[in-house]
């Protein structure tokens, strides 16, 4: 039982491509700022198993390096975006995504 | 004399000039005056060098400087000055600093217009004597910013309309000159043995016989986009009237000198050289354009009930015989629409300085609001007269020099076109000294019998334009010399790459038939 | 210094005027009055006494004609045009009664402009048109001559509107220099059409070259060289400025009509005469149009009731002549009318400026009459003038006209011959009306009592005054100028008087150039080298030459015995004009210069007004730049229309990544499979 649940790079890449449509849908149909920000996350995180997965199965460290700067670019994201939505409670109560459209055009 | 970079100095002064004008404090404008002043004076001095050491007679390019800049496109700092550039550079040399004098009345933000007309002035020098595509092109599109920002910044009321009409329009020909130029260096690029450049000389030598006809007529479009637009063309031309009349004095001097210009010198440095076959191919629907230009400018000019805009549209019409001179790819034809840019620099300048003296004392452009000026005003009305009639083109005035000789380079070759063109002649008596006699003749009454009249400095600006004028219509020789050489050379080089062959001159007393 | 040497300084007589005109432009108010008018006068006198050593060195020189070429002007290519000048018999006689005559007229100005404000500004302008004038027919090519050409141009432009205040005078000047270019058109494709076909404008090559052109090639150049000639010497249809350039000063119109301006047309096909000759047909066109001009401007002159506009209208009718002369290949005698046209039509614009000097401005020959008695000497001059303009022998006129009419006649173009004949005739009668009106007759002159007097100094009306705006011209079918003089009129001042006197003399004895004796055509023969190869036109016996005499004196008489008839007792009634009625609709019809004016005015006025406006505002400005607004608004709308999309919801636009990377792989997976 446990031989047959052998992991293949198909299962990470699955894996992957599951969490990604759940960061995806979740981005699309949720309106809670915060939510939509961790969904934004997930949808990182799922590519950046896909670069380590084909890192290892094509023994080249390019992708492992990939997901070092995705790291950097995320926690980036995290800081500028976690103020901006701290930034935007405090003007407002709760916060919907759906409030914050003052860039229409 | 290869060591000291004379060209770059001419460009660099006024762009240093711009760059010390801004470190002076802008509560001081009488600082920022003197350095625009000095700047521009350098300028001239500098081109007057040029002048005087330019070898006459001599067909290619002097004073050349050529450093490689962006090495990997192939992108060379190239500058070089022939018979063609040499008048365009005294030109604007000689315009900077009478504009900036004519702008002494200027009291709004003079160290930022200061900066910008020193910046122009670089741009445009940069522009006459660019020999590498891509710097041409990237001096030909910094023009635009400063120019922009002085019809905007210190026009009239319609200023922001115009000053956006004159930067679409422009920057919409130039989009096409840019992917000409483009296309051009990489064909050139693609054959085999050749190398990324965009060196004109390199180009001109090989793109008539490189490029297929049908992509040579394409580029010779696009290119012809850039510089319609520019010169204007009809139907091209709506921009300008906006643009001349809402500009401040000095704005409207330098459109009309030099700005204009450009596209001429364009269809001659470029047009001609790189593009023979569809040059000589397409001649017919240059000259159509630029005849009805003559004719149309001239009439719509007799209607305008603003001096300014009437200038414009007698501008129009100026830069048709430019444009018909240059290709009815005769000497004369080409030499006429050459003198004919000299000579509308001049002459032309001169009456937008005017009108704008006129501005200062009466705060209005409209024809209608003057009369009598003549008589209250004596020396400006003087001027004027004086000036409409070189502008008119009477002999003894350089105009005549410019207009007759590019109407015989015209009749020589296209017989019908120098027709209608010299119908152009009659008009502009009309429109100009109809707008004398409605503003300048008769009884003054209000306003205008108590005008004082031009002070000193204002004579400075326009008395050496006129003598000039006056001078050159008399003794055109000089310029005429030097531009002799580079002329013939480019329709030598029309010859060698098209079938096309000038006309020989009748000899004396036998008729030539053809 | 042998001849040749005193020949190459021939440019000093244009030189001379030219210096002074640029000394007084630049400081004529500082000069002064009289000095300036002193100044220009002086350097006149001297142009004239260079241009008689001129004439003296050329007699020794063999052949007649020397050129000498200041500068290198236009080089173009193959096209070179030099500023060179050229001393040949034409020339020369041009610039003798051109200075000569000049400078008498400059010399009747200082009087007759004394008191003006911009005096120092009248003579420089008046010694530029002299030059101008002289640079003109010094040329010894084409280029040169059309420098002169233009110059005078705009000469008249500046003399004839010298008085702008007047609205009048401002038009006037302006449509002077207008009609003139529509000439110049001409002349200019003239100058394009020789240079291609014969590389060269020079005078010299174009006696040589002429012969071998083809005949239409010949015919085309001649032809717009007339056209020029048209414009400048004022024959139908584009007579019209010069009626109207009575708007200025009257020492202005004596040097446009006599001396300057408008003999220009006629030295131009005179000296472009290979080209004629070549064409044949052209020469045709030139008799014709002479001839009709001489005819129609005779008979609007009739009714005028201006003393200057009569003149005005006769000058246009003697240049008729003279075209007439040009055009059935008499040269010679073309020339010989020229110059003494310029003494009598001289001696009659100034003495016309006299009567209207000395009479506060009034230049409405209905209300004159009897003068002889107040203006003696003028009167006397003034009726020698008459008298030789109409014919009569033994003056001046009467041996020109009878020459060019003998001419003609013997060239059997018996055509035009006829018209001129009749012309004649009515050269006397409107003369012989003028000349009645003003110097005999009742006195009209003096104000009713009780009018609206002027003083002593009429004739310095304020300058600003309505009177003066409104202008001294009295147009046909005005009512009678009322008179204004309460005192009698007085003689004018010497300055004013010697050159009409001169003038008058020159008159009398100026036929003695020109005898229609072998011997003693003078003139003809000094200007036969110029004229070499054109066949001459010889009497077929001396009988038929003095039958037409006879007749051409018959007609003379005719005219002033019909003038005689009517206007014996001068006018009974000013605002009653016995031709005018007995001419009845005709009447009007020459009175209004057969509408020619008013149809170019109300053509120019009313279509090219109109299709300029269309041109202006419905092609530029809502066709054009319609269009490029147009193209603005499309962006605008189109961005407004997008714009839409931009909704502000963050999802929205995920929503559309999404789709957007989900097409993007479908694209790639289909195009991949």
């Amino acid at each position: 039982m446990i031989a047959a649940l052998e992991l293949t790079a198909n299962h990470y890449l699955v894996l992957a491509a599951v969490l990604f449509t759940i960061g995806a849908v979740g981005l699309l149909i949720r309106r809670n700022v915060l939510v939509m920000f961790m969904c934004v996350e997930l949808m990182l995180n799922a590519a950046n198993l896909t670069f380590v997965t084909f890192a290892r199965e094509l023994d080249d460290v390019g992708g492992q390096a990939i997901v070092f700067f995705t790291l950097v670019v995320a926690a980036a994201e995290v800081a500028v975006g976690l103020a901006i939505i701290v930034a935007i409670f405090r003007r407002r109560r709760g916060a919907t995504a759906d409030d914050v459209h003052l860039l229409k055009g | 004399m290869d060591e000291f970079p004379l060209l770059t100095c001419i460009i660099l002064t006024p762009a240093v000039g711009a760059v010390l004008v801004a470190l002076t404090p802008a509560r001081r404008p009488e600082l920022s005056r003197a350095v625009g002043y000095a700047a521009t004076a350098a300028t001239a001095g500098f081109a007057g060098y040029l002048l005087w050491h330019f070898e006459t007679g001599r067909a290619g390019y002097q004073f050349v400087e050529d450093h490689r800049w962006i090495g990997s496109l192939g992108v060379r700092y190239l500058l070089g000055v022939d018979g063609i550039s040499l008048f365009m550079v005294a030109l604007t040399a000689l315009l900077f600093p009478l504009g900036l004098l004519a702008s002494a009345t200027l009291t709004e933000r003079v160290k930022a217009f200061t900066v910008w007309m020193l910046i122009l002035e670089a741009s445009l020098l940069g522009v006459f004597l660019g020999l590498d595509l891509v710097l041409f092109f990237v001096f030909f599109e910094i023009v635009l910013v400063p120019m922009y920002f002085i019809i905007g910044g210190w026009g009239h009321e319609n200023r922001v309309y115009a000053a956006i009409k004159f930067f679409l329009f422009t920057m919409a020909g130039s989009a096409f000159l840019l992917v000409g130029l483009l296309t051009l260096a990489f064909l050139h690029a693609r054959a085999p043995g050749n190398d990324l450049t965009f060196d004109l000389r390199v180009l001109m030598e090989w793109a008539p016989g490189g490029l297929s006809d049908g992509t040579a007529r394409l580029l010779f479009l696009a290119f012809f986009a850039a510089f319609a637009v520019k010169v204007p063309l009809f139907p091209l031309h709506t921009w300008l009237p906006d643009a001349h009349t809402e500009a401040p004095t000095a704005g409207s001097v330098i459109l009309a000198g030099v700005l204009l210009k450009m596209g001429t010198y364009g269809f001659l440095r470029f047009s001609l050289t790189l593009f023979p076959e569809a040059a000589v191919d397409l001649a017919p629907l240059l000259l159509v354009l630029a005849t009805i230009g003559i004719t149309y400018g001239a009439i719509v000019a007799a209607m305008q009930p603003d001096l300014k805009r009437l200038i414009a549209y007698s501008s129009v019409a100026h830069l048709g015989f430019v444009v018909l001179g240059i290709f009815a790819l005769t000497t004369q034809g080409l030499e006429g629409g050459l003198f004919t840019m000299i000579s509308h620099g001049l002459t032309t300048s001169a009456l937008f300085l005017l009108v704008g003296m006129l501005y200062d004392r009466r705060h209005t452009r409209q024809i209608s609001d003057f009369g009598g000026l003549w008589k209250s005003v004596p020396i400006l009305g003087g001027l004027f007269v004086a000036t409409a009639f070189a502008s008119i083109g009477l002999p003894g005035f350089s105009g005549f020099v410019g207009e007759f000789l590019a109407l015989l380079g015209t009749f020589l070759v296209h017989r019908p076109y120098a027709i209608v063109a010299a119908v152009g002649v009659i008009l502009a008596a009309v429109y100009l000294l109809w707008a004398v006699q409605r503003a300048f003749t008769g009884e003054p009454s209000g306003e205008n019998a108590t005008l004082p009249d031009l002070g000193f400095r204002e004579l400075a600006c326009v008395v050496p334009l006129l003598g000039l004028s006056l001078f050159l219509g008399i003794y055109p020789k000089p310029v005429i010399d030097r531009v002799e050489p580079s002329v013939k050379g480019i329709i030598e080089h029309v010859e060698d790459h098209t079938d096309y062959e000038e006309p020989a001159v009748a000899t004396e007393g036998e008729e030539a038939e053809r | 210094m042998s001849a040749r040497e005193l020949l190459d300084l021939v440019w000093l007589i244009p030189a001379l005027p030219l210096f002074g005109a640029v000394v007084l432009l630049l400081f004529g108010k500082r000069i002064g009055e009289p000095a300036a008018g002193w100044l220009g006068t002086g350097l006149m006198g001297l142009a004239f006494a260079w241009s008689v050593v001129t004439f003296l060195a050329l007699r020794d020189v063999e052949p007649r004609a020397h050129s000498y070429d200041l500068f290198t002007w236009l080089p173009s290519g193959g096209f070179e045009v030099k500023m060179g000048f050229l001393a040949d018999p034409l020339s020369v006689t041009f610039i003798l009664f051109v200075t000569g005559v000049g400078a008498l007229i400059h010399l009747y100005a200082i009087g007759y402009m004394h008191g003006d404000a911009r005096f120092g500004r009248f003579f420089a302008y008046m010694n530029l048109f002299a030059a101008s004038m002289l640079v003109l027919v010094l040329g010894n090519n084409f280029l040169v001559t059309f420098l002169g050409w233009e110059g005078v141009g705009l000469c008249s432009y500046l003399l004839v509107s010298f008085w702008f205040e007047r609205n009048s005078a401002a038009v006037a000047g302006k449509k002077a220099f207008v009609t003139n270019r529509i000439g110049d058109f001409g002349f200019m494709l003239a100058m394009f059409l020789i240079f291609a076909r014969l590389g060269s404008l020079d005078y010299g090559v174009m006696t040589e070259g002429a012969d071998g052109l083809a005949n239409g090639t010949a015919t085309a150049i001649a032809l717009l060289l007339f056209l020029g000639a048209v414009g400048k010497s004022a024959q139908f249809p584009l007579h019209v400025w010069l009626p109207d350039a009575m708007e200025g000063p009257t020492p202005v119109s004596a040097l446009i009509h006599a001396a300057t301006m408008v003999t220009a047309g006629v030295f131009l096909v005179a000296r472009a005469h290979p080209f004629f000759e070549a064409s044949g047909s052209a020469s045709e066109v030139v008799a014709w149009v002479g001839a009709g001009t001489a005819l129609f401007a005779g008979t609007i002159a009739l009714v005028q009731p201006d003393i200057k506009r009569v003149l005005a209208y006769s000058t246009v009718s003697q240049l008729g002549y003279m075209f007439l002369a040009l055009g059935v290949g008499a040269y010679g005698a073309a020339i010989f009318l020229v110059v003494m046209h310029a003494f009598f039509k001289a001696t009659l614009f100034l003495g016309a400026g006299s009567v209207i000097h000395g009479n506060a401005d009034n230049q409405d020959i209905r209300t004159m009459g009897g003068l002889r008695r107040y203006m003696p000497y003028t009167a006397a001059a003034f009726i020698i003038a008459w008298l030789a303009i109409a014919g009569i022998p033994p003056f001046a006129g009467f041996w020109a006209k009878d020459e060019v009419l003998a001419d003609a006649f013997f060239a059997d173009q018996f055509g035009v011959w006829a018209v001129g004949t009749v012309a004649a005739a009515l050269t006397a009668l409107y003369m012989a009306r003028e000349v009645w009106l003003v110097f005999f007759g009742n006195e009209r002159f003096r104000a009713p009592a009780g009018g609206d007097p002027v003083e002593e100094h009429a004739e310095e009306t304020p300058r600003d005054s309505e009177e003066w705006l409104r202008g001294p011209t009295v147009a046909y079918g005005e009512p009678p100028r009322s008179p204004r003089l309460t005192h009698d009129r007085h003689e004018v001042p010497p300055t004013m008087v010697v050159p009409v006197l001169v003038l008058a003399a020159l008159s009398v004895v100026g036929g003695l150039l020109n005898l229609p004796f072998k011997t003693l055509e003078h003139l003809g023969h000094w200007l036969e080298p110029v004229f070499e190869g054109v066949p001459e036109i010889e009497a077929t016996s001396f009988l038929s030459a003095a039958r037409l005499s006879t007749l051409s004196v018959f007609m003379g008489v005719l005219g002033i015995a019909i003038a005689l008839l009517l206007y014996r007792r001068g006018l009974p009634d000013p605002a009653r004009d016995p031709l005018d009625e007995r001419l009845g609709v005709a009447g009007r019809v020459f009175g209004h210069a057969w509408y020619v004016d008013e149809s170019i005015a109300r053509a120019v006025a009313g279509p090219g007004r109109r299709f300029a406006d269309w041109l202006n505002d419905g092609l530029d400005h809502r066709g054009i730049d319609g269009a490029v607004n147009g193209v603005a608004n499309l962006v605008r709308r189109t961005g407004g229309g997008l714009r839409r999309v931009q909704s502000g919801l963050v999802r929205n636009y995920a929503l559309g990544v999404v789709f957007g990377a989900a097409g993007l792989l479908l694209f790639l997976v289909f195009r991949a499979g």
